[in-house]
């Protein structure tokens, strides 16, 4: 279920620690309120944590930085949000649409990336997500500008028989976002098994040697960066549902920046950690943000922590000791 | 047809000429040794035949074929495989995983989504073939990062031979090594070059390993040319006496 480096430890363990985080995940709407959490925290957790885990797919696992990766997620979001608006009105429909408007720019786009490294990578990408951003945020007729993309709801999920009430019922919405999240995450973690998933890490490990053992590097790192980029507008379109709203700063650097530090702050080279990751810092920001408007010193203070006691983050450290 | 072929090669950065109108030719199934001082340009000349850089002027044939049109990872797939000086590995996956990744990129399966249960076990089997061959059976679940210097040679020469190279490019195999690990690394070299009947251009500065190994030595001096011959050949040369020998005499 999840790659090589991971299986190291024994093979119970593993079977234990992903059935944990599939039952913990799957029972979340009834335990989380004993701990003063809500459903609709517990949607925000999985679309963001998907997110994370999306960016962390290029990442922790193909050793390449991207620090834009809210544009592709912002598409995901508009995308859905256009369809539901003005086309149709059906929550698939509009979370599909919203993958592909995403993932498609990002493969477009991708294109013109794929030569760089490094900090030169995260500059461009950075400026793609801004882009987008002042797109979203000047072109008021289409996008809604400023106030956002506002009148359209996620819509029932009609199976003939019985009708799920997505939008007044929160727990129905969490469960559909989990299963949503369930097939995105089982379709990185399939990739990652797979012999190209293994090229990605050997251009993680040495993109040098991996290049003179017969790879392509540079359309290995564009198909890695593409499927990143399909998987981070799913999440935003699920966002866009979550919200029923969509407004330009889910394109902005900054929440771009946020999906980095979940990732390191989770683990980056763990499957898990960027969820992991991802429920530290919404649940903090969640939780701190009613006592204070400076959460995000708070949370500062905490990613210098980790960064400095736990570089590998914080699943990476538990992942040591059971090694 | 000889196996490479390598015509007035000249390759110059700025005004430095690294590598000046060198021309040799490797018989299929040779061990050729590639010697000289330090900025002899043999490492640029390793570069230039396995494509990490553009000649200036020249041609380069690899079994006839003229290369100067494709890139690194296409001589690769072309047959020709290559170490580096300063070994080059994946520090954090196994031994195993390491030799795994070239054996499957040689299988053409870089892109495939899954491999059959037929395929997973045939690339195990020619994992572990690989691994018998360099001596690493025993330390397969290694972390090729926690190894010792000798042995993490030994994997990235196992990862170049999992390419199934028709040319095999070992760029100072015993950099660094002990009397033991560079022993060990010399019979390896030996038996890929006799019972494999494998084509090799080597790197060496240890004279011993060079002189134990090489059908045919290439001396290179200042990028430039110096002489061509049989080990009894080169050591009795003149010119290389001066230039080479001479000095660490």
């Amino acid at each position: 279920m999840t790659p090589d480096l991971q299986k190291r430890a024994a093979p119970w363990l593993h079977v234990a620690a992903l059935a944990a985080i599939w039952a913990a995940l799957i029972a979340a709407p009834f335990w989380m309120p004993l701990f003063g959490g809500y459903t609709a925290l517990g949607s925000r957790v999985l679309v963001l944590g998907l997110a994370a885990m999306s960016l962390n797919f290029l990442l922790g696992f193909t050793g390449v930085l991207s620090f834009g990766h809210a544009a592709w997620f912002g598409l995901g979001a508009y995308g859905a949000g256009f369809v539901l608006k003005w086309a149709v009105l059906s929550s698939p429909v509009a979370v599909i649409a919203g993958t592909l408007f995403g993932g498609i720019v990002g493969a477009l786009l991708g294109m013109l990336l794929v030569r760089r490294r490094g900090v030169y990578f995260a500059m461009v990408t950075i400026a793609f997500g801004q882009v987008f951003y002042y797109i979203a945020f000047q072109w008021s007729s289409v996008t809604g500008g400023d106030d956002g993309l506002r009148g359209f709801e996620r819509q029932p999920l009609d199976f003939g028989a019985f009708r799920v009430d997505l939008l007044h019922d929160d727990r129905a919405f969490y469960y559909f976002a989990l299963v949503c999240f369930a097939i995105a995450v089982t379709l990185m973690a399939f990739i990652l098994r797979s012999p190209f998933g293994r090229t990605m890490i050997a251009i993680r490990e040495n993109e040098r040697r991996a290049r003179f053992l017969g790879i392509p590097i540079e359309f290995h790192i564009w198909a890695a960066f593409s499927l990143s980029c399909f998987f981070m507008a799913f999440a935003g379109a699920l966002y866009a549902l979550l919200n029923n709203f969509a407004d330009p700063r889910v394109f902005h650097y900054s929440l771009s920046g946020d999906f980095v530090i979940m990732a390191v702050m989770g683990g980056m080279r763990t499957f898990w950690g960027p969820l992991l990751g991802a429920i530290v810092f919404v649940v903090l920001q969640d939780y701190i943000s009613s006592v204070t408007v400076n959460w995000m010193s708070f949370i500062g203070m905490l990613i210098v922590l980790i960064v400095l006691f736990f570089p590998r983050g914080i699943l990476g450290l538990v992942e040591r000791r059971t090694a | 047809m000889s196996t490479l072929e390598v015509k007035s090669l000249t390759k110059r950065f700025g005004s430095l000429v690294a590598v000046r109108d060198v021309s040799m030719t490797v018989a299929k199934g040779e061990l050729r040794a590639v010697i000289g001082p330090n900025g002899a340009g043999k490492t640029t000349f390793f570069n230039l035949v396995s494509g990490f850089f553009a000649p200036t002027s020249g041609s380069i044939l690899f079994e006839g074929r003229d290369v100067a049109g494709f890139s690194a990872h296409e001589r690769v797939g072309m047959g020709m495989a290559r170490t580096f000086q300063i070994t080059e590995i994946f520090p954090e996956l196994t031994v195993f995983e390491n030799v795994r990744i070239a054996a499957e990129v040689a299988a053409g399966y870089r892109l495939r989504p899954w491999l059959s249960r037929a395929d997973t076990a045939e690339l195990r089997r020619r994992v572990e073939e690989t691994l018998a061959l360099a001596g690493l059976t025993g330390k397969a679940n290694r972390l090729v990062g926690e190894l010792a210097h000798g042995d993490q040679r030994a994997a990235e020469i196992a990862m170049a031979l999992a390419l199934k190279p028709r040319l095999l490019l070992l760029d100072e195999p015993t950099a660094g090594m002990g009397d033991q690990e560079t022993y060990e690394i010399t019979q390896l070299v030996r038996r890929l070059h006799k019972d494999g009947n494998l084509t090799i251009v080597l790197i060496e500065h240890d004279m011993r390993v060079v002189f134990h190994l090489a059908d045919r030595i290439t001396v290179l001096d200042q990028g430039t040319f110096l002489a061509e011959g049989t080990p009894q050949e080169i050591a009795t040369n003149d010119a290389v006496q001066t230039a080479y020998l001479g000095k660490a005499a």
